[in-house]
């Protein structure tokens, strides 16, 4: 069974909320307890719906206080898939926890109200698939039943959208437009007969039907060492192989590999999931390589197909997003994650912030948190890795504080 | 793309299998949490499938209440003898008789809250810097919201609402001395996904999970297992029912279900038409609206 990932942003009134408790509810996806545990919850507060938005706002502060703040996850499934849906706030200052939602998603639900038309909001969510590179991007224009499931008005909140959005798309992102009610239900997990003059399937029949396989599948091969599995015990006394996750492409048994950054070159000897020997692995498959000359490879290492190389690089080109309090400054230096490589780096220099909502690029030096920008940065030890559009999984990378341990910033290479 | 919710999903497996070989890799002596349950159960089975040929890297904590159910430490000893791994055992006993903890009075008193303290010991004593747990985001509405690493200072407090970003596949553990990192390799797994995963993989599970005859009472609508650790009034009568247990944790905090379901076809079949959540039968979860939160922050996993 196939696993498709979902991101979602809105602020509290966008019908978010409605929408994602409507599909639970007509999965069958919530249990009578959890819905009169909400009910209960929706009482307490005072407000004389069942509000939904208590479904996903776990914590004691966001149910105090009506807002979303961190990523939620939540669970749903069909007899076609199972969906996990990244619920993210949706306001400025939570950009973070966006991007953070999206660095897992195969699609991107925006929403946009049908009476406010495209905002400011509409657009940072945008740039956000759109920095992220996700494949499909779906726009429920919701709260239909408001303004009487006229078709003009979606026509043209259809139109605005496409226009803000061609200045920047990639080709292969595909933008899909779904007119519906999360209240009532129209056009969520079946077609709305009120909303006749669209012609489209309903959001579920969408992602039902998404292409869900990671673009990683068709880009090079890259597999960075996690572990080294060295058993040293009668039945496997010389064994001695290299754990991973295949972040790209696929390996096969007798397959030339070169070893980076060493450069040596050697061949799969056997492929092993568990206590399997398999032929091959794909992208995403959690297996251990092992080779048939004795090399040295440590975690941080990674085994590509020879031809196959990435260049090392020590002078990158990237876009980040800053994600820690503490503002960046230049002169400091970062641990710099790519796959499980770490080195330490410095940024350069900024050439510009972007406005997401804008598309403005204004000059910089420092960055805040939730800001996103392009810059120039400098590796202590070469990097390879290629860029994010070819290969998602090793054209990101994240920055680490040495001295916090946070994880401060998220990149992609360009 | 022919499937239904009978297939276990296995990009979760890939998924565990790659935190599992993150929390080995990263940190120096890692523990997995084991309480007997299926979910914990099925972490051993991903720590085996993660690490062979070679044994698994890490030993089994199990904070043992003193109020467990019989048949979860018959298949605790089972398991460790037929995988080879460690066991330590941290005893909420000896933080009671240590005074460091007070046994809870009257009717609905458990010693749940209370193994947060030997938790917490263990990890002092054993100088354990990651403990790996089998709890899920779809359980409880706190632990949606927890990261796959999450950072836990020397109090091994959750700061809910200042977490380390988790992006893409990037799983950051590096840590303070003192500090600890609680790791979930299944927290994208729902109840269904590891009762399908047991099924597919003939997991062995202790036998509480199937149905059996057993004495309980019905209080508030709830069916409370017998046993010396739970007070019963005078007025409270003890019933003989078919139940069986959809979560194992103390006797005390671990209600029972009515049921018939003998099998994991069965159950599986029970869980798809449930009305009741996983938690619903968990009396350690209806203190109140936040109990799960409360405790997090306080050091539970």
């Amino acid at each position: 069974m196939e696993v498709l990932r979902i991101a979602t942003a809105g602020s509290v009134d966008d019908g978010k909320s409605t929408l994602i408790g409507r599909l639970l509810y007509e999965t069958n996806s919530i249990t009578t307890d959890r819905l009169e545990a909400i009910h209960k919850a929706s009482q307490r507060k005072g407000i004389d719906f069942v509000d939904l938005s208590l479904l996903t706002d776990g914590l004691i502060a966001e149910r105090e206080q009506g807002i979303t703040i961190d990523v939620a996850h939540i669970y749903f499934q069909t007899p076609k898939r199972k969906f996990i849906i990244a619920d993210s706030p949706g306001h400025v200052e939570y950009t973070r926890n966006m991007i953070t939602g999206a660095s897992h998603a195969e699609v991107s639900v925006i929403l946009v109200d049908a009476r406010l038309g495209i905002l400011d909001q509409t657009h940072r969510h945008y740039y956000i698939a759109h920095l992220l590179r996700i494949p499909n991007v779906i726009v429920c224009v919701n709260k239909m039943d408001l303004i009487g499931y006229e078709e003009e008005k979606f026509r043209a909140i259809e139109k605005q959208f496409t226009e803000f959005a061609n200045q920047i798309k990639a080709a292969d992102q595909y933008i899909q437009f779904i007119p519906i009610s999360s209240l009532y239900g129209e056009n969520i997990t079946k077609r709305s007969e009120k909303i006749n003059w669209y012609k489209g399937p309903a959001l579920l029949e969408v992602l039902e039907s998404l292409d869900a396989s990671p673009k990683e599948s068709k880009a090079r091969s890259r597999f960075p060492v996690q572990y080294i599995i060295r058993p040293r015990t009668e039945e496997f006394h010389d064994f001695r192989g290299y754990a991973g996750r295949v972040a790209s492409g696929q390996f096969i048994t007798g397959d030339s590999v070169t070893i980076l950054p060493s450069m040596r070159t050697t061949t799969i000897d056997k492929i092993y999931q568990y206590d399997q020997v398999i032929a091959h692995a794909d992208t995403r498959q959690s297996v251990v390589i092992t080779l048939k000359d004795d090399v040295d490879v440590s975690r941080g290492d990674m085994i590509v197909k020879t031809g196959e190389e990435p260049e090392q690089k020590k002078e990158l080109d990237a876009d980040i997003c800053w994600l820690n309090n503490e503002p960046m400054t230049g002169t400091k230096t970062y641990l710099m994650q790519t796959g499980t490589s770490l080195t330490k780096a410095k940024i350069a220099s900024v050439e510009y912030v972007k406005i997401p909502s804008t598309l403005e690029q204004l000059p910089a030096t420092a960055l805040k948190m939730n800001e996103i920008a392009r810059v120039k940065i400098k590796t202590a030890k070469g990097v390879a890795s290629d860029t994010y559009k070819e290969n998602p999984s090793n054209g990101s990378f994240i920055l680490i504080d040495e001295y916090s341990n946070n994880t401060v910033a998220v990149g992609f290479l360009n | 793309m022919s499937s239904n919710k009978k297939e276990f999903p296995r990009a979760l497996e890939d998924e565990a299998i790659y935190i599992l070989r993150e929390a080995a890799a990263q940190f120096e002596r890692p523990a997995i949490l084991f309480s007997g349950g299926k979910d914990s159960i099925t972490l051993v089975r991903l720590a085996q499938k993660a690490f062979y040929p070679g044994k698994i890297p890490f030993p089994l904590l199990h904070v043992d209440t003193g109020h467990n159910f019989p048949e979860t430490i018959v298949f605790r000893d089972w398991l460790v003898e037929k995988t080879g791994v460690d066991l330590v055992v941290g005893y909420v006993q000896d933080d009671i008789d240590a005074k460091r903890v007070a046994e809870e009075k009257g009717k609905f008193a458990s010693r749940n809250t209370l193994q947060t303290v030997t938790l917490l010991r263990m990890i002092e004593e054993q100088k354990f810097d990651a403990c790996i747990g089998g709890a899920r985001r779809d359980e409880e509405k706190a632990r949606a919201k927890e990261r796959i690493f999450s950072v836990r200072d020397e109090f091994g407090q959750w700061d809910a609402k200042n977490q380390r970003p988790e992006l893409f596949e990037f799983l950051n553990g590096r840590i303070k001395p003192g500090e600890n990192v609680r790791v979930f390799p299944i927290s994208n797994w729902t109840e269904l996904d590891v009762w399908n995963y047991i099924k597919e993989e003939e997991l062995d599970i202790p036998s509480i999970y199937f149905t059996h005859e057993r004495d309980v009472i019905i209080r508030d609508g709830v069916l409370w297992p017998i046993s010396d650790f739970i007070y019963r009034d005078a007025d409270e009568e003890i019933i003989k029912k078919k139940v069986r247990f959809r979560t194992v944790g103390d006797m005390s905090c671990t209600a029972a279900l009515a049921s018939e379901a003998d099998s994991l076809e069965t159950i599986i079949d029970e869980i798809i038409s449930a009305t009741l959540s996983e938690r619903g039968t968990r009396l350690d979860d209806k203190r109140a609206e936040a109990a799960m939160e409360i405790r997090k922050v306080s050091g539970y996993f």
